[in-house]
């Protein structure tokens, strides 16, 4: 009905009133996570979950919503593991021994890419990358030296490297041997995740097909031999660097590490023998209540998945742990002291989520490789979380908030969703065949940066609240004398080494790769040998194939 | 000629060297896409060559390369001497990533018409590249 001039204005129902009164107040109603989820502008009980003694449980009982042990960091703190890695082995010893002076609990180590994908230092592809991003390992002499002076009985360590993973491991398992620690008590972590890497890093050195395979192998290899290490670290922290939404690092993450439980079925392994040395290794974002719903959602799916779809009767295998990072992505190279406090809040939220073990990044990350100094503020972090803020009190802090436990609720269904699309597609294989994850994390990505450049989304610093004069931070630099240095260390280890003896093991590796013999043990007697890990690369390249993406974007 | 000032911006968007950080290169791409150019991406792990035979056979007016490992002091003079080499003196060049402030005014120097290092609008990348694909256009490339 039009209304008539002078007439009274129709009366707008009551709720809409309220509806722009309270925006008149508030500002927009509708609010969203950083990944674009719903936020409502109140919860209560009435959100509550239906049955929590189901879905929520004790923390240490199934479904391990509240936390994989029923005591958490009360009954031990989280593992302190900074990432480091830089230079040749030297400067990384360096590192790691200042790293464990000043508190730090486990090594952390970092590649360089050439290392990452497979090409030995003096490999032309490999020029001005030498050292850069990571430390630079191309054969067991340079392991040897990374680890100079460390008992390896008495840490354990991570090793962030994928598609040649098996390489490493094995120079890691021969430098135990020279310091006289057997294979079995040796713990730790290596990366392995070759579906992510496909997905979102984008480190390969195989077709998916044979990375897979090589996967399979060291899984069950180290089921064998390495009762106290963790084989694969199924991983989500770099599909969320790449740009995705959380409920997408979850959702992919999750199915790749399904995709390994069926890999590992496939090869005859006892689920119950394998599982319980799987771990996780997540994002840390800034979207703090999100990212606590994520690591609650995450644990219950796995729960739930491995029990009632893979048929795992032992809780071991049941329980996700995960190792989170803060998120390299949120860090600003304005102000970059504001990322100190981004940092914190991230690795609160990890901490609060229940993580077993915490990487907390430098504030100078966004410029080049971290300071010293910047590395001990990231440590000391942590130490601030652990023994001055009370954080490790009591477990789950914040199960029953009724906006946690609705945020969980809807995180785990947006993985369903997604595990539906994927099985829709034949699998994760053929998804990211299609280029499916790679598709929807462009997309979010893509969203994300433009609500920025729109100031929908305020980045302190960047597109708000920006300095008028930035003060230069001191940053890292490597010296272009250390691509040198490493090249003269391996013509140094080509030179002095049993060459027939590289020629016969590197063609024993070959050999194994064209049949369907575990790969482990013919790399590990190449890397005895001083094969270099290029070599073993191209020797397996020559059966396996190269891989090469069709990007989408 | 006329028909160049109606031609189609073509842009290389290029990732040298082996970093796998391509978030920030796709997001380029896609925005110099939808701003109506047409965006040749190289995918990962390109050798200086590659791209600067690419920039070459695309005919392209500006070439962006993406480069988060360090490597950037070693990758782009090499494909800033390719293209030159080569006799193409007329291609903008430009460079994004995490690249310190110290090594700007060498890669400008080198002929680096611009970088852009993190926290960098979309829009300002945009609207640089068109203007400088529009004055190559007007001289007649």
């Amino acid at each position: 009905m039009a209304s008539q001039p002078g007439a009274k204005p129709e009366q707008k129902p009551r709720a809409e009133v309220e509806a722009a009164e309270i925006e008149a107040v508030e500002g927009p109603a509708e609010r969203t996570t950083m990944s674009g989820h719903p936020i409502e502008r109140l919860y209560g009980p009435e959100t509550a979950p239906a049955d929590p003694d189901a879905t929520i449980g004790r923390p240490g009982e199934f479904p391990f919503t509240r936390g994989p042990y029923e005591s958490m960091h009360r009954g031990r703190l989280w593992t302190m593991r900074q990432f480091a890695g830089f230079g040749t082995v030297e400067e990384t010893n360096e590192r790691f021994h200042y790293l464990l002076d000043h508190g730090q609990t486990g090594l952390s180590t970092a590649f360089d890419m050439p290392t990452l994908m497979g090409y030995d230092s003096d490999h032309v592809r490999s020029l001005g990358e030498v050292g850069r991003e990571g430390v630079a390992v191309d054969s067991l002499d340079d392991m040897e030296d990374l680890f100079e002076g460390i008992p390896l009985a008495g840490v354990t360590t991570s090793m962030t490297i994928n598609a040649p993973a098996a390489i490493l491991l094995a120079f890691y398992v021969l430098v135990g041997e020279k310091q006289g620690v057997p294979p079995t008590q040796l713990g730790g972590t290596i990366q392995t995740d070759i579906l992510k890497e496909y997905i979102a890093q984008k480190e390969w050195c195989f077709p998916v097909e044979p990375a897979m395979r090589l996967v399979t192998d060291m899984i069950e290899w180290c089921t064998e031999n390495m009762p106290r290490w963790h084989p694969i670290s199924i991983s989500g922290y770099h599909i969320r660097e790449a740009g995705s939404t959380a409920q997408q690092e979850l959702a992919f993450t999750l199915k790749d590490g399904f995709t390994y439980v069926e890999r590992a079925l496939e090869r005859g392994l006892d689920v119950d023998d394998f599982a319980p040395r799987l771990s996780f290794f997540f994002n840390a974002h800034i979207d703090f209540f999100e990212e606590i719903a994520k690591y609650r959602a995450a644990r219950r799916i796995w729960a739930r998945e491995m029990r009632d779809t893979y048929g795992a009767k032992r809780e071991e295998s049941m329980r996700l742990r995960f190792h989170a990072q803060t998120a390299g992505v949120s860090l600003t190279a304005q102000q970059p002291l504001n990322n100190v406090v981004r940092t914190s809040l991230e690795a609160l939220a990890a901490v609060l989520g229940g993580t077993q073990s915490l990487h907390t990044n430098s504030f100078d990350e966004a410029l080049a490789l971290p300071t010293e100094e910047a590395v001990r503020v990231a440590l000391r972090t942590q130490q601030i979380i652990a023994f001055e803020s009370g954080a490790p009190n009591t477990p789950d802090p914040l199960g029953g908030s009724w906006f946690v436990e609705k945020l969980t609720d809807e995180m785990e269904a947006a993985a369903y969703d997604y595990f539906a699309r994927i099985d829709e597609l034949g699998g994760m294989v053929e998804a990211i065949r299609r280029n499916f994850p790679q598709r929807e994390i462009a997309d979010a990505a893509f969203r994300y940066q433009r609500e920025v450049d729109e100031r929908k989304r305020i980045v302190v610093g960047v597109n708000d609240f920006a300095a008028e004069d930035e003060v230069p931070t001191p940053i890292l630099r490597i010296d272009p004398a250390l691509e040198r240095k490493q090249t003269d260390r391996l013509a140094a280890t080509r030179g002095r080494r049993d060459a027939a003896a590289v020629e016969t093991t590197l063609g024993e590796l070959k050999r194994a790769a064209s049949g369907d013999a575990n790969l482990m043990p013919p790399i590990l007697e190449a890397a005895r040998a001083r094969a270099t890990e290029g070599e073993m690369v191209a020797a397996l390249q020559e059966v396996f194939g190269t891989y090469t993406e069709s990007p989408v974007f | 000629m006329e028909a160049a000032t109606a031609r189609k911006i073509r842009v290389v968007v290029a990732k040298p060297g082996l970093d796998g950080h391509d978030r920030g290169a796709k997001i380029i791409a896609r925005a110099l896409r939808d701003a109506g150019m047409e965006v040749i991406y190289t995918g990962l792990h390109q050798t200086p060559e590659q791209i600067a035979e690419t920039v070459i056979q695309e005919d392209a007016d500006a070439v962006g390369l993406s480069i988060l490992s360090g490597a950037h002091m070693t990758l782009v003079p090499k494909v800033v001497e390719l293209l030159r080499a080569q006799g193409v003196e007329d291609v903008l060049v430009t460079v994004g990533g995490t690249i310190p402030a110290e090594d700007i005014p060498e890669l400008k120097e080198l002929g680096v018409a611009a970088v852009f290092t993190p926290g960098a609008p979309t829009d300002e990348i945009v609207d640089f590249i068109r203007e400088g694909a529009a004055e190559r256009h007007a001289q007649g490339a």
